[in-house]
C-alpha cells in the first residue's frame, strides 16, 4: 500500500513516521543546491563536544562541497535544538536518515496521541534524550460510559520502560490513562529530577499514590490532577510534602474527593514561595480559603474550593473575603465554586477586572447573581459556565467580554428533556458581541440555523465549534428544518475550523457540506445523525485533514466504512458505536490493512460471535495489536 | 439497523429500560460502570408488549447511555448535595431466568429485605411468595438468590441485611426447579 505523505495532517502529532520501513523513506544526502538558502550556523557551547566552528556567509550556499556526515550531524544538532514544534520535527525527521538520526537524538519532548500506536520499546529505541512525555490513552467516548471499564490504556508498561531509559525524565502528562499507585511509586523512585506531573481524566490511583509523589519528588514544580478519579485511601498526602521550602509552582487537586488536612495545606502554601496556581477541592471552606489567600497573594490562578461553609458563622467575626481577594492583584484565572453560596459571590469583585479566565461551570448561578460579576470582566478570554445563567447571562457576556476566545456552556440538568435555559438567543448574542471567539462548546435544548449561520459569519476565527442540542434529532425549532444549513455555514465560513461536533436533526446534506468545505477539520464528532452511508462517505472522501473520527448511533454501515480504507493509516483513530457495521466487514478491513488494529468491543454480557458490531475502535499501530486486551475486546 | 428515531414512537420503553435507580424514579445516575444502553434491540422490543407499563404518567424519553455527552465527573459534581449519601452506591446486577436482559440496582437505597423484594417484584413482574426461615420461599416458582463474595449462591433473606449488602455480588431470580440445594441458608 502506498503512503501518500502529502495526506498526512500537518500537525500529525504522533511521533511515528508512516508505517513503512524507514529504509524505503531514505533519501540521498543533500549535496545539491536545492536545500540552501542562507544558512547561518550557531555553534553552541556544549562542553563535551569539540567541533569545527562552522559559519557561512549569508549569500553562500553550502553546495560547493558535500559535508561529511558527522560534521553535518553536529551542525544539524545545533540547529534542530531550536525546533520545538513537533510537526516541524516530524518533517525534519523525514528528510533523510541523517536528519532522522539527529532529530531523534535531540527531541526532548515526545507526544504520543494513542498509547497503543506503538510500544514503549519503540519509543526508547528511537528517542534517547526524552525529558518530557505526553501520552493519551482511551478514546474520548469512553468518558461517556460507552466502553466497559478495564479496557486498557495502562501506564505501567510505559513507566517501567522509561524508568530504565530516561532517568533524567522531568515531565509526564497523561490523559485518559489508567495509572496505579504502583506506577506512581515507580515514577517517584526512578526520576530524581522529576518536576511536573499532570494527570487529566485518569483513574486507577488514589491519595496514597499522590502521597508518594509528594514525598519523593523533591524537585516537584507541578502536580496537577484534573478531572481524574482519585480514590480516597485516607492518606494525609498534603502532609507528605517535604518540610523545607518547596519548588511548587502549580498544585491542582480540585478533583480529589477526599477531605484534606487544612493545617498542613496552609503550611505547604506558606513554604512554597513560587506557587502561582492553586486549585482547591470542595473540602476547603470559604474561611479556610480566606486564610490561604492572605498567605499567598502572589497567586495567578485560583480554584476556590467550595466557596461555602458548613457551620453558621458568627456574622461579627465573618472574615472580610473581599479584602482577601483585593490583595490578590495577580489572580487572572478563577475557578472552583464547587458548592457556592451565592451571597458570597460579590467577594470576587476586586479581581474581576483582571480576570482572563473564569470557570463557573460547577456553580448554579442565576442571571441576577451573574450579571453584576460579569459586567466587570472586560479582559475575559476564557469563560465556562452552567446554562443556569440563561440567555440573559450570555447577553451580558456578549456586552462586556469583547476579548472572549473560548466559551463553554454546560447543562445544569444534563438530560434530553430538561428545561433549556439557553437557546439560539444566547448563541446569537455571543456571535455578535464576541467577534474574536475561537472555541465554543454549547449545550442547549433549542437552536436555529439562523443563529448558527450568524455565528459562522460573525466569528471568522473559530477553530472549534461544538454544539450539542440535547434532544436527539431535534430540528431548527423555528423553521422545523434540519440543522444542515447551520453546520454547513460553519464549515464553509469558518476557514480555520479544526474541530467540529454536530447534533440535532441532520441529513446527508450536512455531511456533504462537511466533506466539501471542512478542509482543515481534524476532529469530528457525530451522534444520532445522517440518513445513509453516503453521509459518512462524504466525510471520508472529503475532509483531507481528518485525524479523529468518533461516531455513535448513526445509520452508517459496511459500505461507508470500506470507503475510507484509503485513509485509515493517516488517521489517529476511528470510533463507531451503535452503527450498522458487521463483523465480517471489520474482519475484511483488518485483513487488508495489517498496520491497523481493529477492535470490536462488546459489553460483558454479550454472547460472542454476534455479527453485529456494537463498538468499533480502530487505529494505526506500528507494533501490532496489543497484548493486554480484556476478554470483551476482540482484535480482528 | 433500524433508524434510531423509530423507537421514539414506542411508548413502553421505560418498562425495559436499563438504567440505574429505583423503578418509578426519573433520574438516571450514571455510575460509570454501566455499559448497557436503553435503546431497544429486537429482543427487548418483544418484551415491551408482554411486560406492560410500569408507570401511569406519560413516560418521557428513556435516558440513553452517555447522552447528552457530559462526563460523569461533571454530572456527579453538579449533583452533589450537601448531605451526600455515604458513597457511590452499591450497584449489583440482577438477572431473572427467562428474561433476556439484565438490570442493575443500587442496594444502598434499600433498608431491609421487604423493600428489596418489592422492588424486584415490580421490576420483573413476578412474586416471590413467602419466606420461611427453614424452608426458604414458598408459594411461588421464583426464588430470589444472590452470589456472595465467596462465589456461593445463597437465598436472599438468610443472613442479616447488613451482611447481605456487604457480601452480595449479584442477584439472580431462579426458577423453582433449580433451587433445591438452597433451602438452607448459611
Amino acid at each position: 500500500m502506498t503512503q501518500d505523505r502529502s495526506e498526512m495532517s500537518e500537525d500529525d502529532d504522533d511521533k511515528q513516521s508512516p508505517p513503512l520501513d524507514l529504509r524505503s523513506a531514505a533519501i540521498a544526502e543533500p549535496s545539491s543546491s536545492s536545500s540552501s538558502s542562507s544558512v547561518v550556523v550557531v555553534v553552541d557551547s556544549t562542553p563535551n563536544k569539540s567541533r569545527n566552528c562552522i559559519s557561512s556567509s549569508s549569500s553562500g550556499s553550502l553546495t560547493s562541497q558535500p559535508f561529511p556526515d558527522h560534521v553535518l550531524e553536529n551542525v544539524l544538532e545545533n540547529v534542530l535544538q531550536f525546533l520545538d514544534s513537533r510537526c516541524d520535527r516530524n518533517a525534519a525527521s523525514l528528510v533523510c536518515k541523517s536528519w532522522w538520526r539527529v532529530e531523534a537524538s535531540t527531541r526532548s519532548e515526545v507526544f504520543i496521541g494513542n498509547c497503543y500506536a506503538l510500544s514503549p520499546a519503540r519509543l526508547t529505541q528511537r528517542f534517547k534524550r526524552v525529558s518530557s512525555f505526553v501520552l493519551k490513552g482511551k478514546p474520548r467516548f469512553a468518558d461517556f460510559n460507552l466502553m466497559p471499564p478495564d479496557w486498557g490504556a495502562n501506564f505501567a508498561p510505559w513507566v517501567s520502560t522509561m524508568a530504565k531509559a530516561y532517568p533524567w525524565l522531568e515531565k509526564v502528562d497523561l490523559k485518559r490513562m489508567f495509572v496505579t499507585d504502583d506506577d506512581l511509586a515507580l515514577l517517584a523512585d526512578s526520576f530524581p529530577g522529576f518536576k511536573e506531573l499532570i494527570l487529566v481524566c485518569c483513574e486507577g490511583f488514589g491519595t496514597s499514590g499522590i502521597a508518594i509523589v509528594a514525598n519523593k519528588c523533591r524537585k516537584l514544580k507541578v502536580l496537577d490532577l484534573i478531572e481524574s478519579e482519585v480514590t480516597d485511601d485516607e492518606v494525609d498526602w498534603i502532609s507528605c510534602f517535604p518540610e523545607d521550602v518547596t519548588c511548587l509552582e502549580s498544585l491542582a487537586f480540585d478533583c480529589v474527593e477526599a477531605p484534606i488536612n487544612f493545617k498542613a495545606l496552609e503550611g505547604l502554601v506558606a513554604r512554597s514561595p513560587f506557587l502561582k496556581k492553586l486549585r482547591l477541592n470542595r473540602f476547603v471552606s470559604l474561611v479556610e480559603l480566606h486564610r490561604l489567600l492572605l498567605g499567598a497573594p502572589q497567586l495567578t490562578s485560583l480554584g476556590t474550593g467550595s466557596f461555602s461553609h458548613d457551620e453558621e458563622p458568627q456574622s461579627e467575626q465573618e472574615p472580610d473575603y473581599a479584602a482577601a481577594f483585593s490583595a490578590c492583584k495577580s489572580v487572572v484565572c478563577l475557578s472552583g465554586f464547587r458548592e457556592l453560596m451565592p451571597e458570597y459571590l460579590p467577594a470576587i469583585y476586586p479581581v474581576c477586572a483582571n480576570l482572563t479566565s473564569l470557570n463557573f461551570s460547577y456553580a448554579n448561578i442565576s442571571p441576577d447573581m451573574f450579571k453584576p460579576i460579569i459586567q466587570n470582566c472586560h479582559k475575559l478570554q476564557v469563560f465556562w459556565a452552567l446554562d443556569s445563567i440563561c440567555d440573559e447571562g450570555l447577553q451580558a457576556v456578549a456586552e462586556t467580554c469583547k476579548e472572549l476566545r473560548e466559551l463553554r456552556i454546560f447543562p445544569f440538568d444534563p438530560r434530553e428533556d430538561s428545561e433549556g435555559p439557553v437557546s439560539e438567543v444566547g448563541l446569537q448574542a455571543i456571535s455578535e458581541g464576541c467577534r474574536k471567539l475561537e472555541s465554543i462548546l454549547y449545550f442547549c435544548q433549542r437552536m436555529t440555523n439562523a443563529a448558527v449561520i450568524a455565528m459562522s459569519e460573525n466569528c471568522p476565527e473559530l477553530t472549534v465549534f461544538r454544539l450539542c442540542i440535547m434532544g436527539r434529532h431535534r430540528p431548527d425549532h423555528v423553521t422545523g428544518k434540519p440543522m444542515d444549513e447551520g453546520f454547513g455555514a460553519i464549515v464553509k465560513n469558518c476557514k480555520k475550523l479544526t474541530r467540529l461536533a454536530v447534533s440535532g436533526l441532520l441529513t446527508d446534506q450536512a455531511f456533504r457540506y462537511m466533506g466539501e468545505y471542512g478542509k482543515l477539520v481534524r476532529t469530528l464528532s457525530v451522534a444520532f445523525a445522517g440518513d445513509s452511508d453516503m453521509a459518512l462517505r462524504h466525510v471520508l472522501e472529503g475532509c483531507p485533514r481528518l485525524q479523529k473520527l468518533e461516531i455513535r448511533d448513526s445509520p452508517f454501515g459496511d459500505a461507508a466504512l470500506r470507503s475510507g480504507m484509503h485513509r485509515y493509516y493517516n488517521m489517529r483513530f476511528v470510533w463507531m458505536s451503535a452503527c450498522s457495521l458487521s463483523r465480517g466487514c471489520c474482519k475484511d478491513i483488518a485483513s487488508a490493512m495489517p498496520n491497523l488494529v481493529v477492535e470490536v468491543i462488546g459489553s460483558d454480557d454479550d454472547d460472542e460471535n454476534r455479527d453485529y458490531v456494537e463498538t468499533l475502535y480502530m487505529y494505526r499501530s506500528l507494533d501490532g495489536p496489543r497484548k493486554d486486551a480484556p476478554k470483551f475486546v476482540a482484535i480482528l | 439497523m433500524e433508524k434510531v428515531g423509530d423507537y421514539d414512537e414506542l411508548v413502553n420503553l421505560k418498562a425495559t429500560e436499563l438504567r440505574l435507580g429505583l423503578p418509578g424514579t426519573e433520574e438516571t445516575i450514571s455510575c460509570g460502570k454501566s455499559n448497557k444502553r436503553a435503546l431497544p434491540d429486537d429482543d427487548t422490543e418483544k418484551e415491551i408488549e408482554s411486560t406492560g407499563k410500569t408507570e401511569t404518567a406519560s413516560p418521557p424519553k428513556a435516558q440513553i447511555v452517555g447522552w447528552p455527552p457530559v462526563r460523569s465527573y461533571r454530572r456527579n459534581s453538579i449533583q452533589t448535595k450537601k448531605n451526600e449519601s455515604e458513597g457511590q452506591g452499591n450497584y449489583v446486577k440482577v438477572s431473572m431466568d427467562g428474561a433476556p436482559y439484565l438490570r442493575k440496582i443500587d442496594l444502598t437505597v434499600y433498608k431491609k429485605y421487604p423493600e428489596l423484594m418489592k422492588s424486584l417484584e415490580n421490576m420483573f413482574k413476578f412474586s416471590v411468595g413467602e419466606y420461611f426461615e427453614r424452608e426458604g420461599y414458598k408459594g411461588s416458582d421464583f426464588v430470589p438468590t444472590y452470589e456472595d463474595k465467596d462465589g456461593d449462591w445463597m437465598l436472599i433473606g438468610d443472613v442479616p441485611w447488613e451482611m447481605f449488602v456487604s457480601s452480595c455480588k449479584r442477584l439472580r431470580i431462579m426458577k423453582g426447579s433449580e433451587v433445591k440445594g438452597l433451602g438452607c441458608g448459611v
